[in-house]
């Protein structure tokens, strides 16, 4: 079964715990500045908000490099960067129509989201439940359970 | 370890930097944070300096696990020596300043001197300029956030500031990071000011990866979130109702200063209490509280976030549209001094002042309880309308607590006299016995008579009157980790000597100590071991703890403050509890004291034996 990040952003209380287990496992290192997912606080509204790459099924960015080193893995869905075959241009992170593909000055290479090979470390880290990783092809199912709560029917 | 091993020494007098390695010698005796900081500032400067002078230095630290996976990881302190108390002051805060400033490799910065001009440190990470602050002088808390975010062209800036208040020389002017957490209390804010420091700004791109045993601290702070989660306090009361889900409690339990201390209950405790914030009101529909939020790592996020009822007389009129936008919420604290202190009941007036105590960088539960003096000196006739500049301090008058904000975040008018403090306030108008303070620092919002504990707690807190030095309340009232009678003085002075030396480490780590309402000493051990090069058992934390809050003691003394400083106010030794289980009771302070001197192993006079001194290394 392939699985899909999904965000409750009512859920979230903006603790970066996500954003501190990306870094670690990407990078080895607590550092929420080279996340892949990041939590947007609107302030004035009292909202918090976890952003990351949904892994298009047709991926701009895949579709944008120019040397193929964005290829998707047929295993999770997601669109992986080749960091030996990347050249850093950046083109794909034009191509990206949500910001979600980003560069790193650090390593010259782009990153983003790559589902942990299957494991997201957000998902797991998360303490509220605000990110999980459910069923791709029902990503909706609790907000329906929900709703469905909700219908007034006689027992 | 949990160190980048990095200081930056900022000598503001000369304008220049230097870089040195932590004194981890001194960690191994101190641990981190408040511990270690006081550690250098015992070292390198003289007890006796004016805290708002060049000689007076001011360190903002992290601790060892600031910035780790670790819940609650976000603290930092800010260590000196504090002009309301004239004693070392320690505040601790959270939000995401503390975690920025590990990322960006450092763990310490000591400023030293005073600045000739007004100026603000920049920090991006191993890149630190001394910039002019001549624009954003003068300015609140939030507008220089918002400057520095359009000037640096980052958004991801992390900013810790001072207000105008601060400038002008308020008290318990506090340091304010991410708009609404703040190094609250004894006045570290004020010593800022002198050093014509604006602000800190941090941005950290390099990250921390030097936890000694990252599979082991992995799994101990896995285990340690658990606990946390499940317990029904930090797992379910905290994050619906934040700390004010004590209000009611407390009130109950006839533990609720009102109006300056002379009543131990307040009538209107209720509208002002965490299910109040969850009324929907008439105008809009809407309840005070939007959503809890979190600062860094905290898996509990007892934070509140709030708005003000539209139609509330305080957010009418020019200049007020930014009252009207979600932010800072009231905690127990602030929601007692601004509220319950100064008998005023009315939640959108106290949620109003709480905004602008963080707007312009002003400490709550002082400001509050000032206020709350200067309405006792009021209503005896020694202050008047005439040098209130027309204000009415009337217990439970809104207007007047909401035009004190005002006048107290700007530094203007009356408000300057409001920034002295209550002490310093009430000895000016005549009437010394209405100050409701321990060293010249106000209470918070638990009466000492009907929590005995909490009366040795503020009469020997180093910072002068705190809960958070050791929170008896959480063993006198709500059982954690074992239930005492509040109305007991028979084992309090072992009580309060326990949780004094536990939070001393708790303060020490970078972690929240509002974790302790689930973890004990033994749930922070293993992070810390996991963490940190060395032998940190429960024996070696226990030490530090010890060692640490007779070092601030030392540093007292040699300050020039006695045993006759370890006392309360009058009122809460002689004047007994009106209402509620406490009725009758006064704080039997003389009966806790002397104990607790013979267990701390200090003289009748309050002064650290030599084989004491020589135990601890002192």
């Amino acid at each position: 079964m392939q699985r899909s990040l999904y965000i409750d952003p009512q859920k979230c209380t903006g603790c970066l715990q996500c954003e501190m287990a990306c870094s670690y496992e990407n990078e080895q290192a607590f550092n929420p500045s080279k996340s892949r997912i990041k939590v947007f606080a609107f302030h004035e509204e009292g909202r918090f908000v976890p952003y990351t790459c949904t892994q298009c099924a047709e991926a701009w960015c895949l579709h944008a490099c120019p040397v193929e080193a964005i290829t998707k893995n047929p295993a999770t869905g997601a669109m992986e960067v080749n960091e030996k075959t990347c050249v850093g241009c950046k083109v794909c992170t034009i191509a990206c129509p949500f910001g979600t593909v980003n560069y790193n000055t650090a390593t010259g290479k782009v990153i983003k989201c790559d589902l942990c090979q299957g494991d997201p470390a957000c998902a797991k880290a998360c303490p509220t439940g605000a990110i999980t990783y459910v069923d791709s092809s029902w990503t909706g199912l609790d907000k329906m359970r929900a709703w469905a709560a909700k219908a007034n029917t006689a027992a | 370890m949990g160190w980048n091993n990095k200081v930056l020494r900022v000598n503001l007098s000369t304008g220049s930097m230097s870089v040195e390695p932590l004194r981890m010698d001194w960690a191994r005796d101190y641990l981190g944070q408040r511990g270690l900081a006081t550690k250098y500032l015992v070292e390198e400067t003289d007890p006796k300096v004016d805290p708002l002078s060049p000689d007076n230095k001011m360190i903002m630290t992290t601790g060892p696990l600031t910035g780790t996976e670790a819940s609650t990881s976000g603290r930092y302190s800010v260590v000196t020596k504090g002009p309301l108390t004239n004693a070392i002051a320690c505040s601790n805060s959270g939000g995401f300043f503390g975690a920025e400033l590990k990322y960006a490799g450092w763990d310490m910065i000591i400023f030293e001197g005073r600045s000739p001009k007004p100026v603000y440190l920049s920090i991006v990470d191993d890149k630190a300029e001394l910039l002019d602050a001549a624009e954003i002088w003068g300015k609140s808390v939030w507008e220089t956030e918002h400057w520095v975010h359009k000037k640096h062209h980052d958004p991801l800036v992390r900013v810790a500031t001072i207000g105008a208040g601060a400038e002008k020389g308020v008290l318990y002017a506090a340091i304010v990071n991410d708009l609404h957490r703040a190094a609250g209390r004894s006045g570290v804010g004020a010593v800022m000011g002198s050093k014509n420091l604006k602000a800190v700004v941090v941005r950290g791109t390099i990250g921390m990866n030097k936890v000694k045993d990252p599979v082991a601290f992995h799994a101990a702070s896995e285990a340690a979130k658990k606990v946390l989660a499940d317990n029904a306090v930090t797992g379910a009361g905290l994050p619906k109702y934040g700390t004010q889900v004590l209000m009611n409690v407390i009130n109950e339990i006839g533990a609720m200063p009102t109006r300056n201390w002379r009543e131990v209950q307040f009538e209107g405790a209720s509208a002002i209490s965490g299910e109040a914030m969850y009324e929907p009101r008439q105008s809009d529909g809407k309840p005070n509280l939007v959503r809890n939020g979190a600062c860094f790592g905290c898996t509990i996020a007892c934070g509140r976030i709030s708005t003000i009822d539209p139609t509330h007389f305080s957010v009418q009129g020019e200049g007020k549209e930014r009252y009207k936008h979600a932010s800072g919420g009231l905690e127990y604290e602030a929601a007692w001094a601004l509220g319950s202190d100064t008998g005023i009941d009315d939640l959108d007036a106290l949620t109003y002042a709480n905004f602008l105590c963080n707007e312009h960088g002003l400490d709550p539960i002082s400001f509050g309880a000032t206020v709350a003096a200067a309405m006792e000196l009021y209503e005896v006739g020694a202050l008047t309308k005439e040098q209130t500049g027309g204000i009415e301090f009337k217990f439970g008058n809104a207007e007047a607590l909401c035009k004190a904000a005002e006048l107290t975040g700007k530094g203007e008018g009356f408000g300057l006299e409001l920034g002295l403090g209550s002490r310093r306030l009430c000895e000016k108008y005549g009437h010394p016995e209405f100050s409701m303070t321990v060293k010249s620092q106000e209470f918070p919002a638990y009466d000492a008579r009907g929590i005995q504990g909490m009366g040795l707690t503020y009469a020997t807190s180093n910072r002068g009157a705190c809960h958070l030095r050791s929170y008896t309340v959480a063993s006198e009232v709500l059982g954690i980790p074992v239930k005492t009678d509040p109305l007991v003085t028979d084992g309090k002075p072992e009580l309060v000597k326990a949780f004094q030396d536990a939070t001393a480490v708790v303060d020490s780590t970078g972690l929240c100590v509002f974790t302790t309402f689930a973890w004990t000493l033994a749930d922070f051990q293993p992070q810390i071991q996991a963490a940190c090069e060395g032998d940190w058992s429960m024996d070696k934390l226990n030490e530090v703890g010890e060692r640490i809050w007779n070092l601030e003691r030392q540093y007292n003394l040699d300050a020039g403050l006695t045993a006759a400083d370890d006392t309360l106010p009058k009122r809460l030794l002689t004047e007994a509890a009106k209402t509620g289980p406490a009725a009758g009771r006064v704080n039997d302070l003389g009966k806790m004291m002397p104990v607790y001197y013979e267990l701390r192993g200090w003289t009748a006079d309050g002064k650290l034996k030599p084989e004491t001194r020589k135990r601890l290394g002192v």
